[in-house]
């Protein structure tokens, strides 16, 4: 009956090799199908040969495309085995253009009957907008995004503040341990680093000041400059910083985390307010350690100068460190310690909040995250800006 | 030794022996010792905590046991073998019994992802087709396939699971509690295709659940763990003429009585009479 007119093989080989597969990839039983016509050449027949499994389908379904009406009946009475896959594939291709099957063993018969029983309702994915919409549209998303992270974050700050109230009221209800937790993680722990780095800074200061200090013979102010700017300005701001990106960091990725296990959810079933329980005691740590951070890290940059100009500018350690004393008005040190608690609001407000709007998905703690670091340093940095020329205006020079 | 299109020729493709597992000073396996034949479903049922994932974990070499042997299809989980480790990734499939979707993909990419990783000269048309058709094959409507996991019930989330397991119609499949958090008509959807499955494809499955149901149903043999180790393995009616506390309580308890009469299997009915006058 068959007179076998075509063999169609892709790649070739047709080793069975005991290798494994992503290394065979190329050497793999290929299915394969030859196309043949009746005697009286009134129907055509493929003959699908081989394996007829998910391994070896390979280009299979872009091999047949091309004989797409050119045969009435496909023929399996040489595949050797088959799989779920393979079976779905001959069924729905036969089924879609009205063909007929022989030839199919006992395996394959039942897996066609299992695969039968299952109802067949395509769903088409909605279709995608074109490359022109998509961009105004998420333009567009970026831009509410932003006024609604705006708002909602003012919005946050209120809950936050009449959380704050009720803990003063109930002081009871403030989680102690906690508290003393993230002090220790967002203050202690965080000493190290800290210090070295205002440390090196000082160091910065010190030095290049009096590098151009010395050209009109007054390296002496260098020791007013690293003063007053440690105090002032720079102690308080590389805190913020670093704080917004070791803690900051760390509260939205711990609360975000907490959304996707529907711990938060969890929380506010059991009565207990995710904003007392999570949110008070993160920020109010932060308020606490803050200026004493940003007091300790102005002290370090001291003696980072006091240490560099020991050796360059002939000026004795213990001389800079007197000489700061007088040099360094006490408003530069209220300057500090008053910024201090606002930047730590700003910082841990936001890494909680950003926290709180994870939903869906492990990506969405990522990008969470970073929003509040890169939000909460740029806050930070414009409000030190409002800071200096408030503070200039009020007359503490 | 292996050859892709034939399948596992051994006996016992799954061989775990003096299988000791501990988390610091809690020892939750101790000289455990199993044999699951090929083309069978073996059930492993035990009480919560008993360590069935665990075990489960160490046979797909996510544990690493403190002593002891498993071997998978021939081949020594313990020793790392890069190849042979990926030749037994494309021949199992898991699904774990939290669901661990991909949380980032959609139900269809998620499918997608081991036949992608396997099998990259299909094409990716054809490739999300199929991943449809798993979809639809683990009983999701097709919409399914298009939402992302934070999407879907818990219900279908496990099912999902299952697909995606499903992808590469491994020999061996690893399924923990498959059952847990589907609708019953779903859970016995579930028990017909794993035994069409079983029997047309010679499919080995391994099976943790506590649905007395789908054990009746489908398995060939049942697995139980109880004080660290495998305590007993055998068909439920050998099942029941041991005299162990525990295994006639659980399957003489009333539920395990609801479960059989809905059965309904004459063989276990007679020797769970001989056995269980204790039971309600
Ligand atoms: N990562 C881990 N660290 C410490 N202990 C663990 C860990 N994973 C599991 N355990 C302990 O191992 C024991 C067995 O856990 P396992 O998850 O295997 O239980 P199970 O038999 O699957 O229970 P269930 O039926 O509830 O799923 C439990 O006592 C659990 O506390
Ligand atoms: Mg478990």
């Amino acid at each position: 009956m068959t007179n076998g007119d075509t063999v169609h093989r892709s790649r070739g080989t047709t080793c069975r090799s005991t290798l494994f597969p992503s290394i065979r990839a190329g050497m793999r039983d290929y299915a394969e199908f030859t196309l043949s016509e009746s005697d009286d050449g009134s129907v055509r027949t493929l003959a699908l040969k081989g394996h007829l499994r998910v391994f070896s389908l390979g280009d299979l379904d872009a091999r047949l495309r091309p004989l797409d009406g050119q045969f009435q009946r496909i023929d399996l009475s040489e595949v050797t085995d088959i799989d779920t896959t393979g079976a779905w594939l001959v069924s729905s291709y036969a089924r879609d253009r009205g063909i007929e099957t022989t030839g199919a063993s006992e395996q394959a018969r039942r897996l066609f009957a299992a695969l039968g029983n299952m109802q067949e309702n395509e769903a088409e994915p909605q279709p995608r907008p074109s490359l022109l919409m998509r961009t105004l549209g998420d333009v567009g998303n970026v831009m509410i995004g932003w006024g609604n992270g705006f708002l909602q974050s003012i919005a946050f700050l209120g809950e936050l503040v009449a959380a704050l109230f009720t803990t003063l009221r109930h002081p009871s209800r403030l989680r102690g341990t906690a508290l003393v937790h993230h002090m220790q993680y967002v203050g202690i722990n965080s000493l190290w680093i800290i210090g070295l780095m205002s440390f090196l800074i000082g160091i910065v200061i010190a030095q290049q000041g009096a590098v151009q200090l010395e050209q009109f013979g007054a390296e002496i102010y260098t020791i007013n400059l690293t003063g007053r700017l440690s105090m002032r300005e720079l102690g308080i701001l590389m805190t913020s910083i670093m704080v917004a990106g070791r803690s900051g960091s760390a509260f939205a990725a711990q609360i975000g985390t907490m959304k996707l296990t529907e711990e938060v959810d969890a929380m506010r079933t059991i009565g207990v307010s995710p904003m007392e329980a999570l949110v008070v005691p993160r920020v109010l740590a932060s308020m606490i350690m803050m200026p004493l951070l940003g007091f300790y890290s102005a002290v370090l940059s001291i003696i980072g100068g006091a240490f560099i100009s020991n050796f360059a500018l002939d000026i004795p350690f213990w001389t800079f460190l007197q000489r700061t004393q007088e040099v360094v008005p006490i408003t530069d040190v209220w300057i500090g310690l008053i910024k201090a608690p606002v930047f730590a609001l700003i910082v841990a407000l936001l890494g909680c909040y950003q926290g709180m709007q994870v939903s869906g998905n492990a990506e969405e703690v990522g990008t969470r995250t970073t929003q509040a670091v890169v939000t909460a340093i740029f806050t930070v940095i414009v409000l030190d800006a409002f800071f200096a020329i408030f503070f200039t205006e009020i007359g503490w020079k | 030794m292996t050859d892709l299109s034939g399948g596992y020729e051994g006996e016992y493709p799954i061989v775990v022996e003096g299988l000791r597992n501990a988390f610091g000073e809690h020892v939750i396996h101790e000289d455990l010792s199993l044999r699951v034949r090929k083309g069978e479903v073996i059930g492993v049922v035990g009480g919560s905590g008993t360590g069935k994932s665990v075990l489960m974990r160490s046979i797909i070499g996510l544990q690493h046991p403190t002593a002891g042997r498993v071997e998978v299809l021939g081949h020594d989980m313990l020793q790392p073998h890069e190849e042979a480790g990926i030749d037994i990734r494309s021949r199992w499939g898991v699904l774990f019994q939290g669901g661990a979707l991909f949380s980032t993909l959609t139900v269809g990419e998620n499918v997608e992802v081991p036949l992608k990783q396997f099998y990259p000269e299909i094409a990716p048309d054809l490739r999300s087709e199929i991943a449809r058709f798993k979809v639809r094959l683990s009983g999701l409507p097709e919409e399914a396939a298009y939402k992302y996991p934070s999407e879907l019930s818990g219900g279908m989330k496990k099912r999902a699971g299952l697909a995606r397991a499903l992808a590469l119609d491994p020999e061996l499949l690893f399924l923990d509690e498959p059952t847990a958090g589907l609708d019953p008509i779903g859970a016995a959807a579930f028990d017909s295709l794993t035994r069409e499955l079983k029997e047309t494809l010679g499919l080995t499955v391994f099976l943790i659940t506590h649905d007395l149901d789908t054990l009746y149903a489908i398995c060939d043999r049942v697995a139980v763990i109880a004080d660290r180790q495998v305590i007993a393995v055998g068909t439920i009616p050998e099942l029941l003429a041991l005299d162990h506390p525990w295994i006639q309580e659980y399957f003489n308890g009333p539920r395990g009585r609801a479960a059989l009469a809905a059965k309904g299997d004459p063989e276990v009915e007679s020797a769970m009479d001989s056995t269980g006058k204790t039971g309600a």
